[in-house]
Parts: C-alpha cells; structure tokens; sequence
C-alpha cells in the first residue's frame, strides 16, 4: 500500500542525515557558562555553612514565635527552608566590593552578609535600636555598609533597583558585582524584564537569582507561568541561566562560584535559578491552605538543607555533641537578639519627623 | 526551666481565636518545627509550631476552647533535662490595670471654638522641627552681564556644568544622547562627556527609572529624563515607593540623590495622554522635593541645586517654555535655593500665586489688571515641595486678596494647597475668599478651540482678580 519514498532507496542515506537524528541538541551559537560542581568544601567550611544556615532557622523561629506574643506586627515573612541559597550564594561574594539586594522576606539575607542579629529583631519589634531606627519594619531593612541594600516591599521593584547598582559598579569600575534576588511570583512583573533587557545591552555585573519556593503566596509556579522553566527565562534576552539544586548548600555555592566566573570576565548578566521551599507560609498571617500538610513534611523529611549538611558533617567525623554546642551556641547568639529588640525602648517621638528628607530647605 | 506556650497571634489584627486541635498530646517529645496545634482565627486555620525542643509537660485549655485570648499560657513544655510530671501550670498573672486614661467628654451641642484666642496656635500648630534661617536667592553682583538664554539652553548649561563638576553625575533616558534629547535639552551632551555618561535608554521607562534609583542608592547621581512626566506614570513607583520612602524606611542610611526631570504639563494639540500637569500628585509625597520653574536663569540654577541636591528630586519643566528667551546672570555658578519662592512682580493690591507656565499667565493679567488700576503682586513658587508659604503669608498680609493661576486641574491642586494654607494660617488677613483659577476639570481635548477653552488664561485670571477686589 505504502508508497515507495521518491528518493533511491539503494543509495545509502548520507551519513550527515543520519547523524542530525540521534545526535544530542545542537550546540548553542555563543558561549554558555560551564555546569556548575558543587563546592568542595573542606570540613571548617561546611561546618560555617552550618552555623550560617542554623542562625537563619533559629533567628526565624524566634521571629515567628515574638509575632505570635504580639512583639511583631505587621507583615513578617519568614525563611525558613530557604536557607542554603542565602548562605551558599553569598558566602561566594567578596563582601567589600559586592552588593546584595532583595524583596520582602529580607532576614536571610542580612544574617547571610553578617548583620547583627540583634539589630535586625529589633527593627523587627520596632524599637529605636532596630537597623532602620523601627521605621522600617521587616520588609525594609537596609545596611550600606554591608553593601546591603534592602529589603523592598514592592514585588520586583529589587530587580531594577539592583540593575542599577550593577549598573554602579560598572559606573566606577569597582569590581563589584550585585546579586539581587526575587522569587518565582516576581519573575512575572514586567520590570524584571525591562531590567533583563538593560543589563545584557550594557553587559551589566549582575547576578540575577530567581528564588523559587514554588509559590508565589497562594499560587504555584505552574498556574502562573507560562515557562515555568525559570532559568530559561532570560534566553530572548541572551543572558545564560542555571538551574540548581537550592536545598543543597554546596550545589548552590558552587553555582555561585560558576556565576560569578561568567560576571567577572565581563561577559554581563547570569541568571540563576533556585529551586527551594518554604516550610511556613507565605507571610505569618498566611495559613498556606494550597498545599497539604504531606507535601511540606516530604520536603522537610527528605530535603532539609540543614540536615543535609548535618549529615555530611557526621560522614567527616564530627560529633552529634559538637553539632549540639554549635545549636546552644546559635540559640543564644537569637535569644539575645529577642531579649535586646524586647528590651530595647520604642523609638523617640521626635524620630517621626527625621530622615524625611536628607538636607533642610 | 520549664517552657509557656502561649496562644500565638497569627494575622497584624488577631486577638483572641479558637484551639481547634491539639495534635500532641501530654508526654510527646517535640522538636522545632513539629506541628503542635490548629488555631481558628476569623480568617483562616493555622498551624502553630514549635520553636523549642523538650516533652509536651502539661496541656492548658483543651481542644474545642473559644475565644482564647493572644498571650493566654496554653500548654507547658518541659526542657530537655527536666521531668515533665513535675512541670506546673503557671500561676494567674494580676489582671492587666484597665486603661486609665480618660477621654475628653464630648458634649453635644458644646463644639470647641476653632475661631480664635489662645487655641489659634494649637489649632494651626504643625509638629515639624523648628524652621530654620530662610535662604534667599544670592546677590548677583553689580555688573554683572546678563546673557539672553533659552529655558532649553539653561538646562542644558546646569547639567553640563555639573557633570563638569561631579564625575559621579549622568545623564539617562530615551533619545538623550545621539539624538541629542527629543526636545533637545541634552544637545551636545554626548559629545563632550561621552557614552559612558550620556545614556540612551529602551522605552522602558518603569525600568530605567528603577536602575537610576538604584544607582543613586549605590552612590551615582543619575539625572533620568522623562520625554515627557507623562510617561513617567509607568515608573511612578520607583518615584515613590522606591526613591522617596527610602531614606525615611532605612533610618537615614540609604540615600537617593536622583533628579527626575521632563517636560510637563499641557503642550499644544497633543491630547488628553500627553497633557497633565503632574506638579501636585508628586508634591504631595513626603520624601521628594518638587521644582518646577518658570524662567531660564530659575530653571538653570534650581537645575544645579536639585542635582546637588542629597534627596530626590522631580524636577518639572514646560514644553511651550523650552523655546522662550530670558536674561541670565553670567556668573560660573548660578545656584538658587531650593523651596524658595520669588516675587516676580511687587503690586500691593492683589496676590497672585503662580508656577510654571503659570507664572506667565499671571504676569500677563497683572498687565491688565494695572490698566484697570488694580495692581496685582505676582509669586513663582518655584518648587512646590518644599512650598514657600511664609513668601505667600507675608504677600497676603499686605494683598489681603490671593488669586491661585495654575495649568492644571483643580481638584487637589497646587491651588487647592494654597487656599487651605491661606485659610488655615491667614484666615485673619483675608478680605475676600481664595480662588482659584485653573484648567478645566475635564481632560484636555484636541480640538483647537475646546483646548483654548480648557486652558488657563489671563482674562479668567483678571476676572477673579477682580471679583476678590469687588470691583
């Protein structure tokens, strides 16, 4: 019945022809970074990642439990899960010359660039001695000299803002390179590409980093992303994208140290893409009602990135006691913290009035 | 010692809710993290977790329990090396002392004077800091040479000679550097500082405007040109969430030394789109400063203050004024002071406060009104946040009269501002209503004679000048 194919069937098919139907995808046409490998970290290292990652989790328990009193108002968005992205990124970042800038669930970040604790809770009770003198509050927070540079309650307003601190750095050619997060829900606010288009026209220094948690508040990935293959969401803009592992210290580190390569040989933006998880909810008042209770204890059984480094550290030898000092350790260094931003006084009157404008006219 | 758990508040507005589910029970170890209950609020059941780690010692209200107060002691846990069974429940605190304060009795029928006496200062008191010196346009030194220059080419001079000065200053937008600026403010800007400095951008304005903020935070001082304000309603959020709130939200740490600046305002035949006045929806953000000048030596040292200026700011220009032709001193640096207005015209009969094109307007009535024999004092605001209203008070003690002009609409306007502020803190010098006089209330046509019709103008301005005279 089948026709016979109009070509000659004796002829042998050109070996080109066979070859384009088995061969892997073909190459891109302009250079892409290198797979990241995960950081070898020896066992000092892992065992500051782990400190790093455990202060983050303590800090935000402690911070979910003074909402819960009453010390804490407003909106306050916790990290927890989150943590081997803050710690594995920017413990790859030169803390003198780069810059960090985020969203609203800001605390990470700061701990991860070494900002007191006592006076990130304490902005956070809303008490004079807070970072922002209490007139910030938890999505506002902002340290210039750490180079961080908030902290921004306006859902992907951070991404052009942090485009024009790359833009800065290129500006003054200091070397630096900022890093600006924001989650999967800003990944689909117009300005981030807007900014996309900007930073790989000017070859800008910037690392874009997507936090994927999987849900922007109440809506997953899925029922709001056309390409819910986030990394890829540079390409019509030729800036490269990785996708990684974000529970998984060392893999996110590594990917750090991947981009960071790519953006410092001048070859402008990166975009990396993390895929994490938030244990809570989107904000303390969120009951996180769209997922079930299974679903977080799975990702909290077999994926907590704490734990994950509990163990490697068992594998290299260290002791459950020592790990155990460590936690007595952190859970001080956060219950300080709560009893500094507790005890310290409301902030003066007066302070109503301040730092409204820079000068006086 | 052992551990209180206490009825957490979970919403910015939750005081009191339902223990739905206990799901540990007396004798359970927990960990952080573990799930120790369900808690009804108005809006939405939530899981509360435990923070501590140690043995559920006693459980304090049951399952099932309404309205538990935030704060109420619900369950003990029992530290790591303590035995649970020996765990008390926490004895009653007192009872918290009911508010004291009492509230001022409200008696019908009996409002408070607002009108006069002692209450006046209380009534009309603001708690800003205490005023300071009040700044004053600098000398121009006898003999200096005035130059005749274009509102267009004072601009230009300002950013040049800043950029002269203040390698950290740059100028971005759309068409601002080959092209030279779509109204060519920037000409010769790209030629004598380079790409580097002079920056053409996308159309994209909400994104250039974030990048500018963001290099202002990160230590740059970005000039970001608007083709015209009315495209910057797309970036307005980085105007105002981003750029303006910042210093006040970081406790003074984070600067934004930006200048927003573009034509503004009505321009001719352009529709309803390309025609607003922005002037007071940024004027009425706490956090920027509003400049938005009338003549060219105004616009070129106010130009060079805003830029030096550590706050943001908008500064507003006109369309219609880019072409037109004033004196400026020839001096190296011409820098007046920002939040000062300025008396274009001395008159003691009328006052009449303008900005902008507006001033114009006013310049031109104050002509008419002089052959009628009402002589009519003339403001420029100048900038419009700060706004100077002791230069307002002080005309308005002599005037007794005030006729606001503005190119704008008249719901919430600059106008509006006037008036509350001459009521408010003027009201006993005051011989005849404020009025003001403005755009129509509708937005502005094509049509050539509907747009005459919806514009400000001098004989609407001489008819109110003339009805608070009663004459």
């Amino acid at each position: 019945m089948a026709k016979s194919p109009s070509r000659p069937a004796a002829k042998p098919a050109p070996a080109k022809k066979a070859a384009t139907k088995s061969a892997p995808p073909a190459l891109p046409n302009r250079e892409r970074p290198d797979q990241p490998e995960p950081f070898d970290a020896s066992k000092d290292e892992l065992l500051q990642f782990y400190r790093d990652m455990l202060l983050i989790r303590r800090f935000e328990e402690k911070a979910g439990q003074l909402y819960g009193l009453g010390l804490i108002g407003g909106f306050c968005h916790l990290y927890i899960g989150q943590e081997a992205v803050a710690i594995g990124l920017q413990s790859a970042l030169d803390g003198d010359k780069d810059s960090v800038i985020t969203g609203y669930r800001d605390h990470g970040h700061m701990l991860a660039y070494g900002i007191d604790p006592k006076l990130i809770m304490a902005e956070l009770t809303g008490r004079q001695a807070g970072i922002s003198k209490g007139k910030g509050g938890s999505m506002h927070m902002f340290s210039v000299e750490h180079k961080f540079y908030g902290g921004h309650g306006i859902v992907g307003a951070q991404v052009s803002l942090g485009t024009g601190l790359g833009f800065a750095h290129k500006y003054r050619k200091d070397g630096g390179v900022c890093m600006a997060y924001f989650g999967d829900g800003a990944a689909n606010q117009g300005q981030v590409y807007e900014s996309f288009n900007m930073a790989e026209l000017w070859k800008l220094p910037i690392i874009f980093v997507i936090e994927n948690n999987q849900y922007a508040m109440g809506t997953s990935v899925n029922r709001s992303s056309a390409e819910d293959q986030l990394y890829r969401r540079g390409e019509s803009f030729r800036i490269p994208g990785l996708q990684v592992d974000g529970m998984d210290v060392l893999a996110v580190r590594g990917a750090a140290e991947e981009a960071l390569k790519w953006v410092r040989a001048g070859k402008g933006p990166i975009l990396l893409e993390l895929k994490t998880y938030r244990y809570r909810g989107h904000s303390m008042s969120d009951p996180a009602k769209y997922r079930s209770r299974d679903e977080v204890q799975a990702v909290r059984d077999k994926s907590d990135p704490i734990e994950h480094v509990k163990k490697l550290l068992e594998k290299q030898g260290v002791k459950e006691e020592a790990m155990k000092d460590i936690d007595k350790e952190i859970r001080k260094i956060v219950s300080d913290a709560a009893d500094f931003a507790e005890n310290s006084p409301e902030p003066e009157a007066a302070e109503l009035y301040t730092d409204v404008l820079v000068e006086t006219y | 010692m052992a551990i209180e758990l206490k009825m957490p508040a979970l919403s910015p507005t939750m005081e009191e809710g339902t223990l739905a589910k206990w799901l540990v029970k007396e004798g359970d170890e927990v960990k952080s993290g573990d799930i120790l209950a369900e808690i009804e609020t108005d809006k939405a059941t939530m899981e509360f977790e435990a923070v501590d780690e140690g043995t559920i010692a006693k459980i304090l209200v049951a399952e099932g329990t309404d309205a538990v107060k935030v704060g109420t002691v619900i369950a003990m846990i029992a530290g790591e090396d303590e035995d649970a069974s020996t765990v008390e429940a926490p004895k009653a605190a007192p009872a918290a002392p009911a508010p004291a304060a009492a509230a001022p009795v409200d008696v019908p029928g009996e409002g408070k004077d607002v009108g006069r006496a002692e209450s006046e200062a209380e009534i009309t008191k603001h708690d800003a800091p205490p005023a300071k010196p009040r700044p004053s346009d600098p000398a121009i030194p006898d003999g200096t040479k005035m130059v005749t220059t274009t509102v267009r080419e004072a601009l230009r001079d300002a950013m040049a000679e800043e950029m002269r000065g203040d390698d950290r200053v740059f100028v971005m937008g759309e068409e601002v550097a080959e092209y030279q600026g779509a109204y060519k403010v920037t000409q010769g800007l790209l030629e004598e500082f380079g790409p580097a400095r002079v920056i053409d951008t996308p159309i994209t304005e909400y994104g250039f405007a974030g990048l500018g903020t963001g290099a202002a935070m990160g230590g740059l001082r970005p000039i970001v040109e608007f083709m015209t304000f009315n495209f910057a309603m797309q970036a307005i959020d980085h105007i105002i969430n981003s750029a303006a709130k910042t210093n006040y939200m970081s406790g003074g740490q984070m600067r934004c030394p930006i200048v927003f600046r573009g034509p503004n305002g009505a321009a001719s035949r352009v529709g309803a789109q390309h025609s607003q006045n922005y002037g007071p929806w940024y004027a009425s953000v706490p956090g920027l400063i509003v400049i938005a000048p009338y003549d060219a030596a105004d616009a070129k040292g106010l130009l060079k203050a805003a830029i030096r200026s550590e706050d943001p700011v908008v500064f507003l220009e006109n369309e219609l004024m880019y072409g037109k032709s004033f004196d400026i001193p020839d001096l190296d640096d011409h820098v007046l002071p920002i939040g000062k207005a300025r008396i274009v015209r001395e008159g003691a009969d009328v006052t009449l406060v303008s900005y902008s094109i507006g001033v114009g307007v006013a310049l031109e009535a104050a002509e008419m009104l002089a052959g009628e024999g009402i002589d009519a004092e003339v403001i420029d605001l100048r900038t419009l946040r700060p706004l100077d209203t002791v230069t307002v008070l002080e005309s308005l003690k002599k005037t007794n009269r005030v006729v606001v002009v503005e190119e704008g609409w008249p719901t919430c306007s600059i106008a509006s501002e006037i008036s509350a502020v001459c009521m408010e803190q003027g009201f006993d010098w005051l011989d005849a209503p404020v009025l003001r006089v403005t755009n129509e209330d509708v937005p502005l046509p094509y049509a050539a004679n509907l747009e005459k019709l919806a514009l400000v103008d001098a004989a609407r301005v001489v008819a109110a000048a003339r009805k608070v005279s009663y004459r």
